[in-house]
């Protein structure tokens, strides 16, 4: 027996969901006049036991209505008047309509969540519902939608493309079908005994719904095996794509081989198991692998690619620091880890989660946040979270509706979906997201770019862990479903408009508060030493974190023991599941009491699933039988080498002239105005970025706090001064001139936002995150291989070292188009460089706004004539041009004067020039500091040759900073950087305009008024 | 006594904890976080505290209406140890997600026959914002002891549901007659300064005694210099300055030295 209790606004109180719809239902060209009712409702299942009006009632009024602004409906689930629209709203519909026809087009729409798929406010609901003693045993949510004013076809539309989504919902038209509500909704088989009891007051986050399954006994089990010794290359090839274990012919092959000479077939779950370690997203082959590159700077065989470039400058930096050294853990475990003080170490680690954000963009983005900050927690013995970081990249908001190609989802709402996941995730863990960008490009249309990012602290003594023979698997955390089989395997897919059909159960939820319940007791449990090490259960389930920890010594698991959300899964799905909040840990037998009752004192399970054997295998048991045993080192080390070529060819070069009737003010207003640089605020505000109180330099800052910060300043430890930076360098359109000048532009634009805001050069540790098309094409992987090639040579020459990395290729989407032709969209090259800084004082950080009329305006660095993939050249539609460079030894000598400058206290703001150039900088921080400025061109420091007034304003030239100087303080800054290119340049003033000639006596290039400049810089992203 | 026991009350989802209890160590006193099942298997720990403290965060991930499971939870196991607390002179605080506990459990003396008359609903805008806000306490009638002395703050707001509201303009009438509205947002001409359309700029309310006090915005994130939005505008550096202090301690002071 179902309940249902429908909850609406009140009488006279905004309906906010039905405002949200109908508004974006016309910007998205819908539906113009659609008129729009809401509710949210909650399904209760009463099992035998029926409740009664009473205490539906009860529930209603005491947990969830708010009675002071919301009314209800509360009924048994086939009563029509929980059909019925809010009475107020119907009779304003009825009252606007004069004929019968329409008043009959009003439809109701009922979407709610697919079985299976995770509702975080149903399980805290049933926990609640619990404390009230009235008997439920289950309970799911439903959103109802009541239309008016749209065509059938329209309300398919909306039900489609706006209400819900596929991946994880099923709309309903009209009534539910009573028939199959169960099956529909994933309720536990009926006829059952009394339900579980809940301790009162002790509402859970388990999420556990009683069993309703009580067979006698269990089916006999059905180990699956697979012969492969019958199987032809073609058949291989056919398993590995229908299996889902995306794997090449010679690693079918070689998989092949070993069980032939094992003399047996494998089993399903040991070719699971094999598929995942070897995936992409697991192994990095591609890139670790056998590269043979030929390109402008030579040939090169690699026979680890990613080890002897970046993770190659690191070794050296490091060598030649001796006893200095300050990085700690490198390209080991799930994040990098960096001396911070004498206390702490800090880890870092970014990364993408785009394509179950394709499909499913809140879920994909609130497991990407969710999975990253596991990373930390499982990092060393575990670090706590102390911030986020989260960049996106997306196809421009205002792309018409009809072009889309089947299957993608309009970027706006992917954008919006995106932001709201990490939004959800990282509000509720207590996490402040500090810093981020967003980038567009028609070219992420099916293949949005998702990365997050987080940085934890862990005290020094726990930056190590080593499983000891004999520790007990012990799974802590959430409960294993059959969510996100597959996942690891699937991202090495190309996503196809088949993608959300094919891998559905890639894409999750996830619920935050479960994982905030985790770490809480995991850090306690850490600081009593209850576990020898650690790691979380991220992409390959307990297949990867098993696989991984027990990779030296060997372990055995008891699938059967593992806790589940609901019946009937199989071994292998228990093994491979990707259900989130889960973190495997290693405990000796001797702690495992104590570590069981500190984690159910706080309401986390907490489960022994194994045991780390001391045999070098991989033994997989389910209810006592043997249904899988592969050797560690076949495994980790069977894989066969991936063997690629890889071609660079640069793009032919031609020279970027601006036109000399370019209107230089009008370019700043359209540069302002372009997606890439104009506010993010409407996106930063919606982000806690303040919660747990170390912040420093917020991401906006400026007189009314609304300018953009450089990087982002925050203390990790309250009671002491020493701060972190964080910020990013990014910029594909370089790319599609040489990615090689992209990836250095992109180191250099990273750490000069961290030296901007005060940042010790010599401290700054940088992540890479390569985000790419198919590398199996020789020069998409050669664009690669040259763009790792600066990374080392940045890393190495700034002596900025690489800590940790992750790359993600096969970014591509294809689909056929109306002509019945196959097209492809691969993403341009896109390399997001994140840094991680350190400033021994927080009170010395500076921030870009203007703070005083009279105060001298300097630039810092040389400018060259490089508008190749410039803003100048994307708001003009020029082609070609030389693409910014870094002069890395003339880049270090920069950041080091200019951080001894802000050392010695003689700044008072700081910018550094990226997209947009001088230009674009000034304004800003005039617009920031609500003060004036007044430049001239003509002492600008140039790079080279003579330079046309546009490229001064517009050039994207590296390591180039503006920066605001007292006039007494002016000969002390100039002092510190003899031997560095710096002009004075001009001044503030206190008129709110900002004027830039090409000389004093000449007339102005741009003049323009703050308020305009911040107007067009504030209000193309503001919604 | 030199230094009150604070005890900082959690529930899974509380995420403001730890800062605030750093905020009450500045202020001098001596606070402990205690999860919420401890309370509830031993109800008598209270009585070892002067101040009880319910910090922002996402108690139970706000799921079904922010901080009403937790609310639930005071109401059904907790409502006799913490009207005796009450009673007994000592202080409660609720913070953001605290004070959306409080005003749903009661104990800010909202109810009424009909049942409760007062909430925190959803932000105009629907959704979360974090902003900071210019606050102005109003204190006439009644006063609240963590507002002594203090006529003006600034202070950061973090919240998708902090919109005042209550079921009737009696209501209103009634809190604001007993002079429980105490503390208002300042929206002078800026539309930003009420950040959630709370009525009456409504920004946090005491009980009827004064000393029971939840508001929405956070004063433990303003207690240095540094966290300040603007902070590296102002003339003089901050490490010129000796005591760094933000307007959000003289709050955690006030509940210290009511006991001292």
């Amino acid at each position: 027996m179902l309940w249902e209790i429908d909850v609406h606004s009140g009488a006279e109180m905004p309906d906010r969901e039905a405002e949200r719809v109908a508004q974006e239902a016309a910007d998205l060209g819908i539906a113009d006049s659609l008129r729009v009712a809401t509710a949210r409702g909650y399904l209760l299942d009463c099992a035998d036991d029926p409740i009664t009006v009473d205490q539906a009632e009860l529930l209603a009024r005491e947990l969830f209505v708010d009675t002071v602004v919301e009314c209800h409906v509360a009924a048994p689930v086939d009563d029509l008047r929980l059909l019925d629209p809010p009475a107020s709203w119907s009779r304003e519909i009825d009252s606007e309509k004069s004929t019968d026809s329409e008043k009959s087009t009003l439809q109701l729409l009922q979407v709610l969540r697919k079985a299976g798929v995770m509702d975080p406010v149903a399980l805290s609901a049933a926990a609640a519902v619990a404390d009230f003693k009235i008997p439920v045993r289950a309970i799911r949510t439903v959103r109802k939608y009541w239309l008016s004013g749209a065509t059938a076809e329209q309300v398919k539309s909306l039900g489609e493309r706006l209400l819900a989504n596929d991946a994880i919902e099923q709309v309903v038209c009209g009534s539910l079908d009573l028939e199959n509500l169960d099956q529909m909704l994933g309720l536990p088989k009926r006829e059952l005994p009394a339900p579980e009891k809940v301790e009162p007051g002790r509402p859970s986050q388990e999420g556990v719904e009683q069993k309703g399954e009580t067979d006698p006994e269990p089916p006999p089990l059905q180990i699956h095996t697979i012969d492969l010794s019958v199987l032809d290359d073609k058949g291989l090839m056919r398993l590995s794509l229908e299996g889902q274990l995306y794997l090449q012919l010679t690693e079918m092959q070689t998989i092949q081989q070993h069980f032939a000479q094992l003399q047996r077939a494998p089993t399903d779950i040991e070719l699971e198991s094999i598929a995942q370690t070897w995936s992409e997203h697991c192994s990095h082959k591609t890139l670790a692998g056998r590269i043979a590159y030929r390109g402008p700077d030579g040939e090169r065989q690699f026979d680890n690619m990613l080890k002897e470039t970046i993770f190659a400058a690191t070794v050296k930096l490091r060598q030649s620091w001796g006893q200095d050294d300050w990085c700690v853990s490198v390209f080991q475990d799930n994040a990098g880890i960096v001396r911070f003080d004498e206390k702490y170490n800090v880890a870092f680690k970014v990364e993408t989660h785009n394509h179950p954000s394709a499909l499913e963009p809140y879920g994909g983005a609130n497991t990407g946040i969710g999975g990253v900050i596991r990373d930390t927690m499982g990092t060393g013995m575990g670090a706590k979270p102390i911030c986020n970081t989260d960049v996106f990249c997306f196809a421009p908001p205002d792309t018409p509706w009809d072009s889309l190609p089947a299957g993608v989802l309009h970027p706006q709402r992917v954008m919006q979906g995106v932001v709201g996941g990490v939004r959800d995730y990282g509000n509720r863990m207590g996490i402040p997201t500090v810093n981020g960008a967003v980038y567009f490009d028609p070219r992420y249309l099916g293949n949005p770019l998702v990365y997050c990012g987080n940085v934890g602290r862990l005290p020094r003594e726990m930056s190590f862990k080593e499983v000891q023979p004999d520790d007990l698997i012990v799974s802590v955390g959430g409960r294993t479903g059959r969510d996100g089989i597959h996942g690891a395997t699937f991202s090495s897919a190309e996503l196809t408009s088949e993608s959300e059909t094919l891998s559905g159960g890639a894409v999750q939820i996830g619920n935050a508060i479960e994982e905030k319940m985790v770490l809480d007791v995991l850090l306690k449990a850490r600081d009593q030493g209850l576990f020898t090490a650690i790691t979380d259960c991220g992409a390959g389930g307990f297949s990867s974190a098993v696989g991984e920890m027990g990779e030296a010594i060997g372990a055995e698991v008891w699938l059967e023991r593992a806790p589940v959300k609901y019946e009937g899964l199989t071994y292998t799905e228990i093994w491979i599941s990707e259900a989130q909040e889960r973190m495997v840990l290693s405990v000796p037998e001797a702690s495992w009491a104590d570590l069981q009752a500190l984690c159910q004192s706080e309401g986390v399970e907490a489960t022994v699933i194994g045991q780390f054997t001391p045999t070098g295998r991989l033994t997989l048991k389910y209810q006592g039988q043997l249904v899988g045993e592969l050797t560690m080192s076949f495994l980790h080390d069977g894989r066969p080498p991936v063997i690629r070529e890889a071609v660079y060819l640069p793009a032919p070069s031609e020279p970027l002239i601006p036109s000399d009737r370019v209107n230089l003010t009008t370019t700043l207003f359209d540069i302002l105005g372009s997606l890439n640089v104009a506010s993010k605020e409407s996106i930063i505000r919606q982000y806690d970025h303040e919660v747990q109180g170390g912040s420093v330099v917020k991401p906006l800052v400026g007189a009314s706090h609304d300018g953009p910060g450089d990087a982002a300043v925050l203390r990790p430890v309250l009671d002491s001064q020493r701060a972190l930076v964080i910020a990013c360098g990014m910029n594909p359109h370089y790319g599609e001139l040489d990615t090689y000048h992209m990836a250095a532009s992109a180191i250099d634009e990273a750490v000069r936002n961290c030296v901007a805001v005060g940042a010790d050069p010599a401290r700054i540790a940088i992540l890479d995150n390569f985000c790419w098309g198919d590398c199996e094409n020789p020069e998409t992987l050669g664009s690669l291989v040259r763009a790792a090639l600066a990374c080392h040579d940045l890393s190495l020459a700034l002596e900025t070292p690489f800590v940790s990395g992750k790359d993600s290729l096969n970014n591509e989407f294809s689909y056929t188009d109306e002509q019945g032709e196959k097209r492809v969209i691969a993403i341009p090259a896109t390399l997001l460089i994140s840094a991680l800084g350190q400033l021994a004082d927080a009170r010395l950080a500076l921030t870009m706004d203007l703070k005083g009329a009279g105060n001298l305006l300097y630039v810092v660095g040389a400018t060259g004539d490089e508008l190749g993939g410039s803003h100048f050249s994307l708001v003009h539609k020029q082609q070609g041009g030389q693409v910014p460079t870094v002069d890395p030894l003339r880049a270090k000598a920069t950041f080091a004067a200019l951080h001894r400058t802000i050392q010695a206290g003689l700044i008072r703001a700081c910018h550094d020039l990226s997209e947009g150039g001088l230009a674009v900088a000034a304004a800003e921080m005039a617009f920031a500091g609500e003060m004036g400025a007044e430049l001239q061109l003509d002492q600008l420091p140039l790079a080279s040759g003579p330079l046309p007034m546009a490229a001064r304003c517009y050039s994207e030239s590296n390591s180039r900073f503006l920066c605001e100087v007292p006039p007494d303080r002016a000969a002390e800054f100039e002092q510190h950087l003899d031997g560095v290119p710096h002009a004075h340049l001009g001044q503030v003033v206190s008129d709110h305009h900002l004027i830039i000639r090409g000389s004093a006596d000449s007339p102005p290039l741009i003049n323009a008024t703050l308020a305009d400049l911040k107007s067009a810089w504030q209000t193309p992203l503001c919604w | 006594m030199s230094h009150p026991n604070i005890l900082i009350l959690r529930a899974p989802g509380t995420n403001c904890d730890e800062e605030t209890a750093f905020a009450f160590e500045r202020a001098g006193g001596a606070p402990q976080c205690i999860h919420v099942n401890r309370m509830l298997e031993q109800p008598e720990l209270l009585a070892d505290y002067q101040v009880l403290c319910i910090p922002g965060g996402f108690s139970y991930g706000d799921d079904v209406a922010a901080g009403k499971i937790f609310a639930n939870q005071m109401r059904h196991h907790l409502a006799e140890p913490m009207q005796a607390f009450r009673d007994a002179g000592k202080l409660i605080l609720g913070i953001c997600n605290g004070f959306q506990v409080l005003i749903k459990c009661g104990l800010l003396d909202t109810d009424d026959s009909q049942g409760s008359a007062a909430t925190l609903a959803w932000n105009d805008s629907g959704r979360f914002i974090d902003c900071w806000v210019e606050l102005q306490a109003k204190q006439k009638q009644l006063p609240c002891v963590y507002l002594d002395g203090i006529e003006r703050l600034y202070l950061p707001v973090a919240h998708a549901e902090g919109k005042f509201v209550t079921r009737d303009r009696a209501t209103l009438e009634r809190l604001q007659q007993s002079g429980q509205l105490v503390l208002r947002y300042q929206p002078a001409d800026e539309p930003e300064g009420n950040p959630n359309g709370s009525q009456q700029n409504v920004a946090g309310m005491c009980d009827t005694t004064g000393r029971v006090f939840g508001l929405m915005p956070h004063p433990e994130r303003y207690i240095e210099t540094t966290q300040h939005p603007s902070w590296t505008r102002s003339s003089a550096s901050a490490s010129q300055n000796d005591e760094p202090e933000g307007d959000g301690l003289q709050i955690f002071r006030n509940a210290v030295r009511y006991f001292q």
